[in-house]
C-alpha cells in the first residue's frame, strides 16, 4: 500500500528546532499539502520523508515500512524540487528516463515509458533539447514527468508551482491534480499558497514554527480552524480577528461588545464555559451582511477604502472603537467611502478563541 | 540622433552603454594591446627561422618579409627552418659529423612526465575536492588550509629534503620519481580549484538524482563531473603550463634520460664554449610553445567558460 505515516518527527539544527513532534498519516490515493508560512519547517518535513534530512527523533514509515535509515536512494520515492533540480548534462528525454535506471529494464522498454510519460506532459517536441534550452512551463512539466516515470512508493512535491507566472500556475495546478488523480499514490506537496493548498489537496496541514497546528479537509480548516493562527492563515481576505467584550451567554447566544456596539449573536453552546471579560473573535469578511439601517445588534462602522475585485468588492471600515473591519460585499451592492455602515454577522459565522488562542466549540 | 555623433564617436569609440558589440576603434586599440602583448613571443619565433648569422646584426632584422614594400630591405631576413634541424641534430665538434642531440628524447620526457602528473592530479584532486566539498570533516577548512601550505613555501626551501628523501628511496633521475614530485606539486591547486567548482553546483539536483535511485558514485559520475568539464579544462590547462615550464625540481631531480626541455635548454646555452647560440635557443623555445599551444587552443571554449565559472548568473 503507497501510505505515509510520522510519528512524532522532530528535525533540529544545533540549538534549532525545525520540526516538532510532527505527526500526519497520508493513505493511499491521498493528497495532503504542508501548509505555512515561510520557514515553518514545512520542506524540512518533506526533506525527511525523502530521506534528505535525518530525523531527530521519531519515526518515518513509508509503505508500512520504518525508513528512518535508509538512504534516498532506498526509499523507492519520487520527488518534484523547487527549483525542478534537472540534470543539466543530459538531454529531456534522459531526463525523465533517469529514475528509471535502477529497474532494468531493455532500451525499448525505456524508451516506450519515457514516451508515454512525454505524451501525457506534453513533452514530445522537445525530448533531445537541453534542460537549459526549454520553456519554464516546460522545464516545470520535465520535472513532474520524471516523478511519474516510475511507480514509486509516494509522490513528494517541494513548493512545485513557486517559480511559474500565474497564468502557467493556474493550468499546471489542474494538470497536476489529473495526473495525481490517476496514479493513487500517498502525496505531499509543500506550498505556502493556500489556494494551491485549497485547491488540490484532500487534507491540508497547517504549519508554524515547525508545529503541525491543524489537519483537516479544506473544508475543515476554512469553516472550523483550530486556533487564530489557522482563521488568519486561510481564507483571502484575511479574517477579521477582533477583541471584544463577552458579557452574559445564555443558551448559544451570547452578549458582547464589538468595537463599541453591543450586540447579540449566537454562538457555540462551548462559550458558556468562558469567564466573562475580552476575548477574540474571527469573523470571516464574506460573512457580514450589511444593512442600510441602525437595527439592533449590528455592528456601527464607517467605510473608509473601497477596493473592487472584480465580482466582489473589498471594503475597509473604521469601527466606532477605532477597530479595522474587512468586509466583501457583492458588486451590485454600491456603497461609498464615508457611509454609514450597520454590520450584521451571520449566523454561526462567529468563531470565538479563548485566552489561549483555540477555538471554543464542543 | 545622427548629428549628435562626436570625433570619438566617428572613429569607432562609441559611448561604453554596456550593450552590443563595441566599435571598430575599441576593437583596433584591444588589438595593438594584445600585439604589444604578444612581441616578445613574436620576436622568438622570427629569431628561430633566421639565419644563424643574422642573430645580433645591426641594424637588427625584424621580418621575414617586406609587407608589400613596407619595411626597407635592410631590415628584412630570408627565413630558413634550418635552426629547428640543429635543435635535433648538429655538428658538436669543428669538422665532425652532425651528432643527435638527445632533444627528441628531452620532448618526449616533457610531454610525458607533465601529461601524466597532470592527469594525475586531476584524477585524485578532482576525488579529493568531491569529498571536501560534499562529505566535509570535521576541521574540514583546517585539512584544507594545510594542503595550500605545501604551495607556500618556495621551491628552493624544500628541494633540499626532497633530493635527500628521493636517495634514499632511489626515486632521482627515475620518471617516477618527477613524475610522483609533480602530481604532489599539482594537487593543491587542483583541489582548491575542483573544490569551488563543486561548491557552485546545485545540491537539489544531487538530492533529485539520490532519489531518482542513484548511488554516491553515480551522483559523481553522472551528475556532477559533467558539469564541470570547464572546470576540469581550466585545471587541466593551468596545471598543465606550471608543469611544462618547471625548471628547479627538474634540474635537481632528473637523470640524464629523464631530462626535460628546460633543463637541457639550460645546459644547451651553458655548454660548447662558442658563446650562445641564440637561433638554435629561439628554435628550441619555438617547439616548446606548441604543445601547450596546442592544448590551450582545443581547450579555449572551456576555458573561457571555466575561468569565469560563479561570476555569471547561470
Amino acid at each position: 500500500m503507497s501510505t505515509i505515516e510520522i510519528k512524532k518527527a522532530t528535525k533540529r539544527f544545533g540549538d534549532f528546532v525545525a520540526v516538532r513532534d510532527a505527526d500526519l498519516s497520508v493513505g493511499a490515493g491521498e493528497v495532503v499539502c504542508l501548509l505555512g508560512p515561510s520557514g515553518c519547517g514545512k520542506t524540512t518535513t518533506l526533506r525527511m520523508i525523502a530521506g534528505l534530512e535525518r530525523t531527530t527523533s521519531g519515526d518515518i514509515i513509508i509503505a508500512g515500512q520504518r525508513m528512518n535509515e535508509l538512504p534516498p536512494e532506498k526509499r523507492d520515492i519520487a520527488m518534484v524540487f523547487q527549483f525542478y533540480a534537472l540534470y543539466p548534462a543530459l538531454t529531456v528525454g534522459e531526463n525523465i528516463a533517469m529514475p528509471l535506471h535502477y529497474e532494468k529494464l531493455s532500451k525499448s522498454e525505456i524508451d516506450s515509458r519515457v514516451m508515454n510519460v512525454a505524451k501525457i506532459m506534453h513533452l514530445t517536441d522537445v525530448l533531445d533539447r537541453m534542460p537549459g534550452h526549454i520553456a519554464e512551463g516546460e522545464k516545470q512539466r520535465l520535472a513532474v514527468a520524471r516523478a511519474i516515470v516510475r511507480d514509486p512508493n509516494c509522490f513528494l512535491f517541494d513548493e512545485p508551482l513557486s517559480r511559474l507566472d500565474v497564468e502557467l500556475r493556474h493550468s499546471m495546478r489542474g494538470q497536476i491534480k489529473e495526473v495525481l488523480q490517476g496514479l493513487s499514490k500517498a502525496t505531499v506537496i509543500v506550498t505556502h499558497d493556500q489556494l494551491e493548498a485549497l485547491t488540490m489537496a484532500h487534507r491540508i496541514a497547517i504549519m508554524k514554527d515547525g508545529v503541525i497546528e491543524q489537519v483537516g479537509t479544506p473544508h475543515e480548516v476554512f469553516a472550523k480552524p483550530i486556533n487564530v493562527f489557522v482563521a488568519s492563515f486561510i481564507g483571502t481576505p484575511q479574517m477579521n480577528l477582533l477583541e471584544v467584550d463577552l458579557g452574559q451567554v445564555e443558551g448559544d447566544v451570547a452578549m458582547m461588545s464589538i468595537a463599541g456596539s453591543p450586540v447579540k449573536v449566537p454562538v457555540d453552546p462551548a462559550v458558556r464555559g468562558l469567564k466573562p471579560g475580552k476575548v477574540t473573535i474571527g469573523v470571516r469578511p464574506r460573512a457580514f451582511a450589511p444593512s442600510q439601517d441602525a437595527t439592533p445588534d449590528t455592528i456601527g462602522a464607517v467605510a473608509e477604502l473601497i477596493e473592487p475585485m472584480g465580482a466582489e468588492t473589498l471594503i475597509h471600515a473604521r469601527a466606532a472603537n477605532g477597530g479595522d473591519i474587512r468586509m466583501v460585499v457583492p458588486r451590485e451592492k454600491k456603497i461609498k467611502v464615508g457611509e454609514a455602515l450597520h454590520l450584521l454577522p451571520e449566523t454561526g459565522q462567529i468563531h470565538v478563541f479563548g485566552d489561549d488562542g483555540k477555538a471554543v466549540r464542543s | 540622433m545622427a548629428e549628435n555623433i562626436s570625433i570619438l564617436e566617428r572613429l569607432g569609440f562609441r559611448k561604453a552603454s554596456g550593450v552590443g558589440e563595441a566599435g571598430w576603434g575599441h576593437t583596433l586599440f584591444a588589438a595593438v594591446v594584445a600585439f604589444i602583448y604578444f612581441l616578445p613571443v613574436l620576436f622568438i619565433i622570427f629569431m628561430a627561422i633566421k639565419p644563424q648569422t643574422l642573430a645580433l646584426s645591426v641594424p637588427p632584422t625584424i621580418s621575414p618579409t617586406t609587407l608589400f614594400g613596407l619595411i626597407p630591405d635592410e631590415y628584412v631576413f630570408s627565413p630558413t627552418f634550418e635552426n629547428f634541424g640543429s635543435v635535433f641534430s648538429r655538428v658538436m665538434t669543428p669538422g665532425g659529423a652532425p651528432e643527435n642531440t638527445g632533444f627528441d628524447l628531452y620532448f618526449f620526457n616533457s610531454i610525458l612526465i607533465a601529461s601524466v602528473s597532470v592527469l594525475l592530479a586531476l584524477v585524485i584532486g578532482t576525488l579529493a575536492a568531491f569529498g571536501f566539498s560534499r562529505y566535509p570533516l570535521k576541521g574540514n577548512d583546517t585539512y584544507l588550509f594545510i594542503i595550500l601550505t605545501t604551495r607556500m613555501l618556495p621551491a628552493i626551501v624544500v628541494i633540499i629534503p626532497v633530493i635527500l628523501m628521493f636517495r634514499v628511496v632511489h626515486l632521482s633521475g627515475s620518471y617516477l620519481g618527477i613524475i610522483l614530485l609533480y602530481t604532489a606539486f599539482n594537487l593543491a591547486f587542483t583541489i582548491w580549484m575542483m573544490k569551488s567548482f563543486f561548491d557552485e553546483l546545485s545540491l537539489d539536483v544531487e538530492d533529485a538524482a539520490r532519489i531518482d535511485g542513484s548511488s554516491g558514485f553515480r551522483v559523481f559520475f553522472k551528475i556532477c563531473l559533467p558539469q564541470v568539464i570547464a572546470g576540469l579544462a581550466a585545471t587541466f590547462v593551468f596545471g598543465l603550463i606550471l608543469t611544462w615550464n618547471e625548471f628547479l625540481f627538474a634540474l635537481l631531480l632528473s637523470g640524464p634520460d629523464t631530462r626535460t626541455v628546460p633543463v637541457a635548454m639550460n645546459q644547451a646555452v651553458s655548454s660548447g664554449g662558442r658563446g650562445t647560440d641564440w637561433t638554435l635557443l629561439a628554435a628550441i623555445e619555438t617547439l616548446f610553445l606548441i604543445p601547450v599551444f596546442l592544448v590551450t587552443f582545443f581547450l579555449q571554449n572551456h576555458l573561457l567558460r571555466g575561468v569565469t565559472f560563479g561570476t555569471v548568473k547561470r
